[in-house]
């Protein structure tokens, strides 16, 4: 698992996290399977993350997959030295901001649009405002950030929004050892 | 040939009469102060004994582990990860001001959707109520390959301990102990009925507690069960009810132990109907028909007539309605506490080092249930009898449930926690996910309202209150007024996010 950088020890109680949430005992989790969590049922966006386990098309993962994508969140290893030859390990600020990305980007274009920003901000928000509010919202947020006027996001034009964001912090996760 | 199988017989005569006479010793010595109701205090020794074995093997299994250069497995119960435990508002100032926002106000960041996903990664490696369902992990080995994780750092000498212990276990205590079951089951049986021939008035009243009590005892000495009571001036007296928090079926047993109680419960068939029917017939218990549960004001009243009496032992109810893992309580069902009378609230918090008494009802059936905990070195437990509460003015069932709940985690040491234990087998609620929406959105939206506070902030509340109404029921909770008492905690959680920077 080296790939993944988590040391054995992590493996091993991911693993007992797997099985506990594998009910049925098939070796594979399934879309329900997440549902059943509490904290990510009460989360506005938890279908969108339960659906970035799952390959498309596919509907069921396996450990290995459910390890990778948790590998997102592991705090960056700030010692690494910088090579271009080796692939961009799992945990990097660029992996973070592209995991982030796909939340938004559902139908997998590479550019988030008006709609799917209005979809998102419909599922953070739902009730509490009204639909003008969102439209207004999701101009003005779009008017920002999309720099080459193309009434979308771009995969650059969102890292560029995030520049000054202490992305590491936000979105890694302290395992204990 | 014959000549080989003479001193063979003659062997296993003597083998077995030698097993004989230890079984049936040992028999004697623990039935007699059973029925006696005295203690000679062998279990303790036993006790000591055995942490002082399980500190050693736990040692040694470091040891072997340091030499090997490899980390022990520990697995902590407190978690995988080390959860952030600052609140939506936090983070989200947080990101404005790492951000580059010009006006003053807050608006939408696309960064905003990390704190959800963070979130929800979070709660999927770990949560709360999930891990209140499975067993709780242990620091040391106690010598049961069921809480062992680290089968490759036991050396021989550790090897041979468990294979004898697991020799005493299954040899020796195991027949012995199903052996004392089945006879305080079957004395308990036969003495009720007997008993229930005599007309009802003093003398049958106090035979009747005689025998339960006594049947009890030999039924705590047969799981080998070390209790300590504590604070007996509190136990509860008749006309009252009694509460206590869930972790197996074997409560009933250990605290039916130290005083009387009259038992709540649906009829079953088979052996355990026949237990009920049987106790019965010499003490009032209430047992109810599968058809008469689910009509809840016969429940009420059957409930409220049997307290209005004073002749009659208290109740012993489980409000949290299903087993939790002995590390929490989880939320009580309100049921029982809107009947007027004193509750006598009881925590009961189990040992785990030699032995795990949490009954996971999904994986392991009764019968292998029961088998683990006769095959398990003991069941150490304290019991402690909290101070008699009763319902204070303009206090509402729910309220009062939480007082008593908070009460008896405090006591037990356990986390006092807001869920509901169907969520074992049921689904969180819509309006969980509402209440994470009204924070996100009193973030960005909210500051201007902060300042004309009150009556904005009460016509939300009203709103959210008749949307509640219409939304449809959920399947896993058929009782309407289960939703009642969701939402009041609802507006409690309200009243307690106003106030700014509150940890969520």
């Amino acid at each position: 698992m080296q790939e993944t950088g988590f040391t054995p020890a992590h493996i091993v109680r991911l693993y007992d996290r797997f099985e506990a949430l594998d009910k049925e005992k098939t070796g594979l989790l399934r879309p329900q399977d997440f549902g059943a969590i509490n904290g990510l049922a009460m989360n506005p966006i938890g279908d969108r993350i339960i659906g970035a386990f799952f390959s498309p098309g596919q509907e069921t993962v396996d450990f290995h997959s459910f390890v990778r994508i948790l590998a997102h969140f592991r705090p960056e290893d700030k010692k690494r030295p910088k090579d271009p030859s080796m692939p961009e390990p799992v945990n990097s600020r660029t992996s973070k901001i592209k995991f982030a990305f796909q939340l938004y980007d559902q139908d997998k274009d590479g550019k988030i649009s008006r709609a799917e920003l209005l979809q998102v901000l419909r599922s953070m928000l739902e009730m509490q405002v009204t639909e003008e509010q969102l439209e207004s919202i999701a101009d003005r947020t779009i008017q920002e950030a999309d720099l080459d006027k193309d009434d979308a996001i771009s995969f650059e034009e969102f890292r560029k929004s995030l520049e000054k964001v202490n992305i590491d912090h936000k979105m890694s996760i302290r395992f204990l050892r | 040939m014959g000549w080989f199988l003479i001193p063979f017989d003659n062997l296993l005569c003597m083998v077995l009469g030698i097993s004989f006479t230890v079984g049936f010793s040992s028999l004697l010595v623990i039935v007699v102060p059973a029925v006696l109701g005295v203690s000679i205090g062998i279990r303790r020794l036993y006790m000591k004994s055995l942490l002082k074995v399980f500190e050693w093997a736990t040692v040694r299994m470091e040891r072997g582990a340091k030499e090997k250069n490899q980390h022990l497995y520990k697995p902590y119960s407190n978690g995988i990860i080390a959860k952030e435990l600052s609140s939506l508002e936090q983070e989200i100032q947080e990101l404005r001001a790492s951000g580059t926002t010009l006006s003053s106000e807050p608006e939408f960041e696309m960064a905003d959707i990390m704190y959800f996903c963070r979130r929800g990664v979070e709660s999927i490696v770990d949560d709360e109520v999930t891990k209140r369902f499975s067993a709780q992990e242990l620091e040391s080995w106690n010598l049961l390959t069921r809480s062992n994780f680290n089968a490759r750092h036991i050396s021989l000498r550790l090897s041979v301990l468990w294979g004898l212990g697991l020799f005493i276990r299954y040899g020796f205590l195991l027949p012995l102990r199903v052996t004392l079951a089945a006879s305080g089951i079957g004395l308990l049986v036969v003495l009720t009925t007997i008993v229930g021939f005599i007309p009802s008035g003093w003398l049958r009243t106090y035979l009747s507690e005689k025998i339960h009590l006594m049947s009890y005892r030999i039924c705590v000495r047969s799981l080998t069960a070390i209790i300590t009571y504590h604070n007996s001036e509190n136990k509860p007296k008749n006309g009252g009810i009694c509460v206590a928090n869930h972790t197996t079926p074997i409560d009933v047993i250990i605290l039916a132990n130290d005083g009387c109680y009259s038992m709540v419960g649906q009829i079953h068939g088979g052996l355990i109907g026949v237990v009920q029917r049987a106790m019965v017939k010499s003490s009032p218990h209430i047992w109810f028909e599968r058809s008469e549960v689910k009509d809840r004001h016969l429940v009420a009243e059957r409930l409220s007539n049997h307290v209005a009496d004073k002749t009659k032992h208290p109740i012993l109810i489980f409000p949290e309605g299903t087993c939790i893992n002995n590390t929490s309580v989880m939320m009580f069902k309100k049921g029982s506490f809107e009947i007027g009378c004193t509750f006598y609230p009881v925590a009961i918090k189990y040992d785990p080092r030699f032995g795990d008494a949490f009954w996971n009802s999904s994986k392991f059936g009764m019968v292998n249930y029961l088998l683990r905990m006769m095959s398990s070195w003991a069941i150490v437990c304290s019991v402690w009898y909290l101070p008699p509460m009763s319902r204070e003015e303009g206090e509402d069932a729910v309220q009062f449930a939480n007082r008593v709940k908070a009460a008896i985690a405090t006591q037990g040491g356990l986390v006092d926690l807001l869920w509901d234990g169907g969520l074992k087998r049921g689904k969180v609620k819509n309006t969980f996910k509402e209440e994470q929406q009204k924070l996100y959105s009193k973030v960005l939206v909210g500051d201007q309202e902060d300042q004309g506070e009150d009556r904005p902030q009460e016509d939300e509340e009203e709103e959210e209150g008749d949307q509640n109404e219409d939304r449809p029921l959920e399947d896993y909770t058929p009782r309407p007024l289960e939703d009642c008492s969701l939402r009041l905690q609802e507006e409690e959680e309200e009243r307690g996010s106003e106030t700014p920077m509150k940890d969520q």
